[in-house]
């Protein structure tokens, strides 16, 4: 565990199970999201804070960085050939790009019925839905809703293209951390993996830790993780100049 | 490289076929029932591709949920491609070429910058063609809808260790992949205009677009 200075901390939350989050994550700032209970999924967005059509761009973030999930030194890409964010650190080695989220459909399939009216804050909320809600609030709709990273997920893929969920992947008090190397606003919802194939509608929560990066360096890992990196991160401090 | 099986359909009978040459844009609907092949007329083309909803285009191609639907990662015989509402919009009949690619999207002038080098800026791409396209048709779309496509018969094989790399091409002249249409639905391409990546032999080169009315 990579222990954040107290000092360098400057706002900390914690995300319940199955609930979404936003917040816009500056430049020169890092997000640890840590992983409380073990077993956590995390289905996040990206955008450019000052200009949401300019969003991460899984084709550009994989075929940029020869890549086909995140893991540490990896960056996310937007749409306009820059970085926005950084994995600086990760206790996973696997982030999952591919599967995207669960919808309304397959928790009623999967799980039943649990509406609010009987249950309350426990009804049984999905991916989709948690996420449309969310990017509404800054204006966006069904078409911003494009492909996620589902962060402490695993899809073991072989070489016929078959995918199989890892179950048990991230243990409690795993984390990722994302340096912002743009202000970038990070929509995210802590609902199931949707190829979790538990019997039991799952919801756990994470703490979301606002920390000052330390500056980038010469030989930043990130940067430096491949040449395309080098010029991804050239482009994102043009767009500041 | 995934099953193949030929079509049945002759071209004679088909209400429409159009070439696309490379750099360029191609948009039609397709409607429910009918039948849209593409064809790789000179071999290890990539024919960049997205669908909408032509009653709704605020629903579309989405390659999440296309691939976590079938537990798998290429478009294959028999793959449903999925809408951002998880909705079936196309569902693959015909495949001659065995491979094509859900996870490399489109080029453009701006990714170039970071995966050539930054004096690639000035060279055609398919996100271009594509907002040229929306421009052009003037639907109501803009960039948020040039979402990440699908690369028809380019191969870009995922390795177990999460790596992954546009490999040499498998397709070749005339081979083709058929899909018919589960709703009324609008195929957009951009005929690949990339000449720095050695998969198409820095040759760009046309794909023909065949459709067929339902029952043919």
């Amino acid at each position: 565990m990579n222990e954040i200075p107290t000092d360098k901390i400057s706002y900390e939350t914690v995300v319940s199970g199955g609930w979404n989050f936003s917040k816009i994550i500056r430049r020169g700032r890092t997000v640890r999201i840590t992983d409380l209970e073990g077993g956590a999924n995390v289905s996040a967005l990206f955008y450019n804070a000052d200009n949401y059509t300019e969003r991460y761009n899984m084709g550009d973030t994989l075929k940029i960085q020869h890549i086909s999930s995140l893991f540490k030194n990896a960056c996310i890409y937007s749409d306009m050939g820059r970085v926005l964010m950084s994995v600086v650190d990760s206790t996973c080695d696997w982030h999952d790009v591919i599967c995207g989220v669960t919808y309304r459909e397959d928790i009623l399939k999967r799980f039943g019925v649990k509406p609010y009216q009987e249950s309350h804050n426990d009804f049984y909320r999905n991916g989709f839905d948690s996420l449309t809600v969310e990017l509404a609030k800054y204006g966006m709709t069904k078409r911003d809703f494009t492909n996620v990273v589902n962060f402490f997920s695993k899809t073991l893929i072989d070489d016929a293209g078959d995918m199989t969920f890892v179950e048990n992947y991230s243990p409690a008090g795993g984390y990722v951390d994302l340096r912002a190397e743009m202000d970038t606003l990070l929509v995210l919802d802590t609902g199931m993996h949707p190829l979790n194939p538990s019997a039991e509608y799952l919801r756990k929560p994470v703490k979301i830790t606002l920390f000052e990066s330390d500056p980038v360096a010469a030989d930043d890992p990130c940067r430096l993780m491949c040449p395309e990196n080098e010029r991804g991160f050239t482009n994102s401090e043009t767009y500041y100049l | 490289m995934s099953e193949l099986k030929e079509s049945t359909l002759v071209e004679a009978n088909a209400r429409l076929s159009e070439t696309v040459p490379a750099g360029e844009y191609w948009m039609k609907v397709v409607k429910k029932g009918e039948t849209l092949r593409i064809t790789d007329l000179e071999g290890n083309q990539a024919a960049d591709t997205l669908f909408f909803n032509a009653n709704n285009t605020d629903e579309r191609y989405h390659a999440n949920n296309t691939l976590r639907e079938q537990n798998n990662v290429y478009i294959k015989l028999g793959t449903a491609i999925r809408s951002n509402e998880n909705n079936v919009m196309m569902t693959v009949t015909a495949d001659t070429c065995g491979r094509h690619d859900t996870l490399g999207s489109a080029c453009s002038c701006e990714s170039n910058t970071s995966r050539y080098a930054h004096e690639k800026r000035y060279m055609h791409s398919c996100r271009d063609t594509f907002l040229q396209g929306i421009i052009d048709w003037g639907l109501g779309m803009d960039k948020r809808d040039q979402v990440c496509n699908i690369n028809f018969f380019m191969n870009v094989p995922v390795n177990p260790e999460g790596g992954s790399n546009f490999a040499d091409g498998i397709s070749g002249a005339g081979k083709y992949v058929e899909m018919v249409a589960a709703m009324d639905t609008i195929v957009f391409v951009s005929n690949c205009p990339q000449l720095n990546n050695p998969c198409n032999a820095y040759n760009p080169t046309p794909v023909q677009m065949t459709i067929w009315e339902e029952g043919q």
